[in-house]
Formats: C-alpha cells, structure tokens, sequence
C-alpha cells in the first residue's frame, strides 16, 4: 500500500493518518512552509518547522494549536515516522520525509537549491517516492546565480537614485522581500510595506537576524523614500499611494521575468528573474538526487515536466492540487494585512 | 552589439515615450555610424540579408540544448517568440565577443552560398560568445522582426532631435528606398538620397472612424462623400519614366501588380497618386477574398490573373509636373485628378467615384448600398482639406457600415503570442449545426485585459483536452463576433469562412443554447453572392 494517496482533501498519509498541507480542513495538517496555498486556515492541529509556526501564528492566527520540529529532527504518528528536512524555499520551509516499515516517501513542498543567503539551503533526501512542484519545469528557466541578479538590482537602484527616481521593488511579503533585504542590505536605506515589516518582526523575534528596514508610516517623506529602496507586496501594484511617489519606477523580482512577454505584460519599469523555486535544471538535480522510483508531479508546468522525467528514466505521474496559486494567495494575504492596519490607523484616529 | 542590448532593454523596459526617446538619442550620439543605420534600417523593417532557415536555428539549438523536440514546442509556446526561446535554451556563452552589430549582420551576409556545416560553425560560434540578450538580437537578425515597441514616428521623433533637423524631411528619408549595406548614417539623415530616388512615397493621409452625428459636421456642401473601398490603400509614383506602387505598409509592391505597369507609359511625369488596390472586372469592385488570392505572391499564374484581376480606383492627387501639391484644397486636388485619369481611358484604372447628395439623411441612405458595391461604407472628406500626413481629427472621416455580428460559443482557446504568451488569448468559436459545433471563426482581439485574465481562469478550469498549446473547453461562454464578410471556403469545415472576426463584447447574458446557427450564416452568405 502506497504511503501518500492524492485525495480531494490534499496529500493524504492513511497510515499515519494525517494529511500533508491540505487545502481542505483536516484534524492533522503537516505543513510545509507559510505561503498561503501551501497552509490553510481551519485545521485542527499543525505540524511544521520551528521557524515557520510564528509565521503562521501570525499570518492565520495566532490560536492555532501548533507543534514544531526542527530540521533533522523526527516525531512518529501512527507508526509513520514524520521528519524535517530543509527545502531552502522561505525561512522555515521543510521538506517532509515519511517513513513506514522501511518505505520513504518525501514531499517537498515548494523548493530552491541555490543557497539564497536566509533561508537554510536545501539538502537532498533518498527516498522512494518524491513529490515535487515544477513551477519552472520548462528548460527555458535558468536562473542566474543571485549574486549576478542582485548587481543588476544594486546598479538600477543606483541609477535610479542618480536620474531622482524613487525604486520600488515587488515582492512577496513572505520570503522574497526578506531575500531582497538580506541581499540589497547596504549603504541605501530599505523602507518596507507593513504587511513586510509585520513578519520581518516575527521572524527576527523567533531568531533569525535581518538587516535594519524601516517601516513606511506617514512620517517618511517621499524624499526619503526617492533615496532608498522601497519594498513592497504585489498587492500594493498601481496603487494610488505608489503613484502619488517621486517619479516611481517599479521592478518586479520573480523567476517569471525570465521572459520578455512577461514582462511587458506586467508592464513594471523593470524585471528581475529571481526566483525562490527551482530552475529547470535545479528540479532534474534535485530529482535525480533523491534516486526516486516515482515522482509525482504538483503544480506549474506539470504535463511537460512529468512526460521529460518519463522519457529520462524516471518514472512519473501529474497529480492535480491546489498548489502554485501563489500569486492570487499572496495577493489576498497581504491585501489582508493592509486592511488590517487600514483598520488600526482609524481606530487610533478614533481614540 | 552590447549597446545595442542595452538599448533594446531600456526601449523595452520603458513605457514612457520620452524615456524611449532620449533612449534612442543617447544611442544616436554614441554610437558607430555603421550600426546607426542598421539600426534605423530594422526598426523600418528592413530586413538584413538571411542567408539561414531559422528552421536550421530550431534544430541546432535543440541539439545544443539536448532536449526533444516536443519540449522546444513547449517552451516556444510559453516564450510565444522563436528567437527568445532559443536564446534562452542555449547554455551559458562561455566566450566574450565585442564584435559590432554591422560586423555581425556583414559577418551573416558572408554566409550566402556557403554549405550547410560553414553556416552551422559560424552560428554555434557565434551563440557561444554572446549573452542572452544579445542571442536573441543576433537570432532576430536571422529570422525576425524588430517588434519592440517603438514606431517609426518616435524614431523619426528622436532622430529630429538628436539631429536637429525636421521631422519630415527625416521621414522622407528613412521611408523610401535605401540600402542599408551602402548608405551612410549622415547621408540618409540628411536626405542624400531622396532627390535621386524616384520612388520615394508621401506618408499616407489617414481618417479616424467618425464618432458623432455626420450632421455635426455642417453643411454636406463642404464635403465630398466617396465609397470606402476594402482592398490594400496604394499610392502610385510615376516620375522620371519610373513606376512605383507603395502598400500603406510603406512595402514597395509594384511587381504583385503586373495589371497596373501599362501606368508607366500612360501616366505623366511628376505624378503621384493616392487610391486603392482592389480585384476589378468590368469597371466594378470584387469581394475582399477574391483579392485576396493576389496578397503575397511572388509568382502568378495565368488562372489567378484571369479570377483575380487587379485594378486601382483612385482617391487623390499628391504630386503633379513634379510638384508637391498636397497643400492644395482637395477640390482643387480632385479636378486635375479628374482630368489625368480621365485621358487614360482604362478598364482598371478609375476614379473612385464621388458620392453626389443634397443632404445628410439622402447620404445615409446612399449608404445602405456599401454592402452590395462591396464598400465598407463612406468616406467624408472636406473639400477645402490638405492632404495630410498621417491621422489627423477633422478633415477626413470614415463612416463605415456596421459590422455583420454573429453569437458564438468558444470552443477551443490558446495561448497567445508576445505580451500575452502566458495568458490564454486566442479563441477558436463554434455554431450550432442541429446537434453539434461547427467552428466558424478564430479571433484574439476585442477583450480587456481584465476580460482575458477572467476567460484565463475559466480555461484553467474548465479545460477537457490538450492538445500541445491548444484547449478544447467546455462550450459555456458566449461571445457576439463581429465580421466585415464572409465567403465560401473549402478549408474550414462549416463551408465558409469569416473576413476580419474579432470580438465585439462578451455576452454574459447568454448561453450556449442561444447562438447562431451555421443555417443563419449559409442565408447571410447567399444574400451576399
């Protein structure tokens, strides 16, 4: 009997009877990292790694009824034996290794390889039966190594600065913004949306240092702004606040601006391909690594990855999730946040 | 090549047109002389010599980058650009060039009539020295077009500034015949070559669609009505015992038209003339799809000259002994014009005739016709006007005939190309025939982009099979599909094919069981025969 079945629920273990980032309620949710289509609200109880339950705490509640591994470490349910191994996706992210009398399945979520400087690099783990995402499955995405994409990032800031452009990059509140923080962090000032700077606090508070932001509050001026670097969520795009800037000109950091139509049809002044998944290349690796007999294949470009990995040898199937809705996720997440704080600042009016 | 990279991201990472502008001047001052005019010679669409198949590109790329075949489909159609999607397969160069873009496009031309092997050398060489970026031009040099968003006006626009001279007269002098091997970047700046060349054209005068009332424009007196002929907009230069025909595409197409070369001797010299390439017989207009047949060739045969034959109905006189005379009022434009092709006394070369009405409501009625003359409509030109260079409001106005609409049901979607390769755009509509769906038209324009990212997800989610790029959805969304004709067909299944579908609006209010049906468009087709 297979260790995980696909069910309409998620990934379901029955012999530990429990589920693995489930995006229906369930009584036991393993959970790989804290991007919203990976981890749901209304689950009973929550495994997940140290780092990535003040995250959730945060993000979902902060009543959620949460247990935590580190990386390496283990925890058996049912006779599964539940482990933690790091994913180098986000801060906290994990992949998931099951093991039932001698038979290893991992999941693992959504990953990277390229160690990103903040989040714990990725550590290939043997096993039967591997579950992978192919966001980037299509030989086209290579990334370039970071460093090469954050000199490009540095020199339009710079030249931006230079022509009294204000910057303002894209980027998901949860991992790439803390990414670009981590990488950008220098002589230019970082001013960060607060649905950013609410997790910086939680992530820097469960132990892991980040670079000195600022919070973007009334008392920034757009002076100040124009001579830093702003950072703010997708769901901040076109809005009215970013328009009222000193001449704004916007980049987007995502492994999607590998490609020029993409580009255009973001229509951002600029776009970086730096992404948090694997690259083509990085997916075969990793993959090849694990020494798999089956791979299932999640989410992006699911049908041609899963047929390549077919043709070389590793056998594979496309099992159909609600992974990889990252965007719209992250969109609703922080549009979320900024309601929120919309609603503190009105009540501190009112008081 | 490097600064050309560079100035091919700042025009697209821009979408402001003055940053492109100063883009474009900053590369003007900088640049060698030599790439300046391969340059303005790409972004006009002058195609340097090609002497490879960009099918030979495909395969060695997909050698280098060992992958199968199916898998470069794959990623052609994400990419939706075959020069990009090969420079993006290709690992890492692991050499450096500084080579010119000339001495690149020179390098090119030296491969004509070499072998096959030679060709592939100096190709995979060359992918080896370049980064992606520069990949992608160098392929566009071989098998694309310069498509980046920048129009021959802002390049004109900042050519004019960097130079210092007049926009027009830039304008004549990049527009016409010039040979980008040969010429040098300060003589055709400065129009070198314009006063030799016989065949340089005028920019074509263009209308805007009329958006009010025609009684809004006064009295009908001050206007000429003409039928708005549905064929290719030509101007005809004859000077100096040369003939030439100009496509509006500013395309030089005189060979296509081998029915109009008895101009040459008949036509005065110092003569330019504005009018419309269409099929003609016995004096009158034939369909769109009959000229059709005529588009493109590079050889005719005798049954196509003989189905399709070619005539010009004349709108306008631009040049006359010589003289520029497009400041001229068009009535005074119009009795010379009157006069010159009145003498050639010709079966194929004819004024497009004046529409003769007392009123506006007389003019609308005349109208009704358009259909039947195989017109679109009318066009309003005040009489007093210039000639203008390009679109401008006011002096000349189309007044076309509504559309033919049809209710569809989508059946088929794909991804589209470019700005929107990532979002499913191009829509492939059905008819009810009794108990099935008979495809009728394929269209990709006509939604917002809020609309597509919705009909995006609706494919997401309802798709049933998959057929490379291609989806066949579920038969749920209707959409009302407006066409300018339609004619019979023995490609498409339904038996006929529609002229210009493209998407008038997204009909929420209806479903599947409320479209047309193939019989309502076969009776549309007869009444149109």
């Amino acid at each position: 009997m297979a260790l995980i079945t696909f069910t309409k629920r998620g990934i379901y273990c029955k012999q530990g009877d429990f589920y693995v980032d489930p995006w229906w309620p369930v009584d036991y949710a393993v959970t790989t990292h804290g991007h919203a289509d990976h981890v749901r609200f209304g689950n009973k109880h929550y495994l997940c790694h140290t780092l990535t339950s003040p995250i959730i705490k945060r993000r979902i509640s902060p009543d959620l009824d949460v247990q935590t591994l580190g990386y390496g470490e283990s925890l058996v349910r049912n006779g599964v034996n539940i482990s933690f191994f790091p994913a180098g996706h986000i801060i906290g992210s994990a992949q998931v290794r099951l093991e039932y009398k001698g038979e290893i399945c991992v999941i693992s979520g959504d990953y990277k390889i390229e160690d990103d400087g903040i989040s714990t690099p990725f550590e290939p783990v043997r096993c039967h039966s591997f579950v992978s995402e192919s966001t980037f499955g299509l030989p086209i995405y290579k990334w370039q190594k970071q460093q090469a994409v954050f000199d490009g990032i540095k020199s339009w800031i710079n030249n931006n600065i230079e022509y009294q452009k204000t910057s303002i990059l894209i980027a998901y509140s949860l991992g790439k913004a803390q990414r670009l923080i981590k990488n950008l962090a220098g002589d230019v000032p970082i001013y960060v949306h607060s649905s950013i700077a609410n997790l910086n606090e939680v992530i820097i508070e469960a132990g892991v240092p980040l670079p000195e932001t600022t919070r973007i509050t009334q008392e920034i001026t757009k002076d100040q702004l124009q001579k830093g670097i702003v950072i703010v969520p997708p769901a901040m795009r076109d809005s009215k606040w970013m328009k009222s800037l000193n001449h704004p000109v916007t980049g987007i950091c995502s492994g999607w601006m590998q490609v020029r139509s993409h580009r255009r049809w973001q229509s951002a002044d600029a776009g970086f391909a730096l992404s948090d998944h694997a690259d083509f290349t990085g997916l075969m690796e990793a993959i090849k690594a694990t020494e798999a007999e089956k791979v299932y294949v999640t989410h992006g470009f699911t049908s041609a990855f899963s047929r390549y990995l077919n043709e070389n040898g590793i056998s594979s199937d496309v099992v159909t999730t609600h992974f990889g809705q990252e965007d719209d996720e992250e969109n609703k997440a922080d549009l979320a946040e900024t309601v929120e704080k919309k609603t503190e600042a009105k009540t501190e009016v009112v008081k | 090549m490097k600064r050309f990279a560079q100035l091919i991201q700042q025009l697209e990472l821009s979408n402001k047109t003055n940053d492109k502008i100063s883009a474009l001047v900053d590369y003007f001052n900088e640049a060698d002389d030599k790439d300046k005019i391969w340059v303005i010679a790409l972004f006009t669409g002058k195609k340097p010599k090609r002497p490879i198949k960009s099918s030979l590109l495909k395969y060695w790329a997909i050698d280098i980058a060992d992958i199968p075949e199916w898998l470069f489909t794959e990623s052609y159609s994400n990419v939706g650009d075959l020069s990009e999607t090969i420079a993006l397969l290709l690992p890492p160069a692991e050499h450096q060039s500084d080579l010119h873009l000339y001495e690149w496009i020179e390098n090119l031309q030296n491969l004509e009539g070499k072998d096959d092997e030679t060709k592939k050398d100096f190709i995979l060489t060359a992918w080896n020295s370049l980064e992606t970026n520069e990949r992608f031009i160098f392929n566009k040099l071989i098998s694309g077009n310069f498509r980046i968003g920048i129009s021959s006006k802002n390049l004109v626009n900042a050519l004019a500034k960097q130079s210092g001279l007049e926009s027009v007269q830039i304008t004549h002098s990049i527009m016409g015949k010039w040979d980008p091997y040969v010429m040098t970047f300060s003589d055709l700046i400065n129009g070198e070559h314009v006063n030799t060349d016989n065949s340089w054209p005028y920019p074509f005068c263009l209308a805007y669609a009329l958006d009010t009332e025609p009684e809004n424009l006064g009295e009908i007196s001050n206007w000429q009505a003409e039928w708005k002929w549905d064929g290719i907009r030509g101007q005809i230069v004859k000077r100096n015992g040369e003939l030439f025909i100009w496509s509006r595409g500013e395309e030089l197409v005189t060979e296509q038209f081998p029915e109009l070369h008895f101009l040459v001797d008949v036509l005065p010299d110092g003569v330019v003339i504005d009018g419309e390439i269409l099929a003609v017989k016995d004096k009158a207009v034939l369909s769109f799809s009959t000229l059709q047949q005529r588009l493109n060739r590079k050889n005719i045969t005798k049954k196509e000259l003989e189905s399709a034959p070619i005539g010009f109905f004349v709108y306008d006189l631009l040049e006359f002994e010589g003289i520029d005379f497009r400041e001229h009022p068009l009535s005074e434009r119009r009795k010379i014009l009157e006069n010159i092709i009145g003498k050639l006394d010709a079966d194929n070369v004819l004024l497009s005739e004046v529409v003769e009405c007392d009123s506006w409501e007389q003019l609308a009625t005349e109208r009704q016709k358009s259909r039947e003359l195989n017109s679109e409509g009318i066009m309003l030109k005040k009489r007093d006007s210039h000639y203008h260079a390009g679109r401008k409001r006011g002096d000349w106005w189309k007044w076309k005939v509504n559309p033919y609409t049809v209710d569809a049901v989508m059946i088929y979607a794909q991804k589209g190309s470019g700005r929107r390769a990532n979002f499913f755009t191009d829509y492939t509509f059905a008819v009810r025939d009794g108990e099935n769906l008979v495809t009728i038209a394929k269209a990709y324009s006509g939604l917002t982009d809020k609309e597509i990212k919705e009909v995006n997800s609706f494919v997401n989610k309802n798709a049933i099979e998959k057929f490379g790029p291609v989806r066949t959805v579920k038969p749920e969304l209707v959409f009302e599909i407006a066409f300018e004709g339609i004619a019979e067909s023995k490609r498409h299944k339904a038996g006929l094919a529609l002229r210009f579908p493209r998407i008038l609006r997204w009909r929420k209010d209806k479903n599947a069981s409320e479209i047309n049906t193939l019989q309502d468009l076969q009776q549309l087709l007869q009444s149109t025969l």
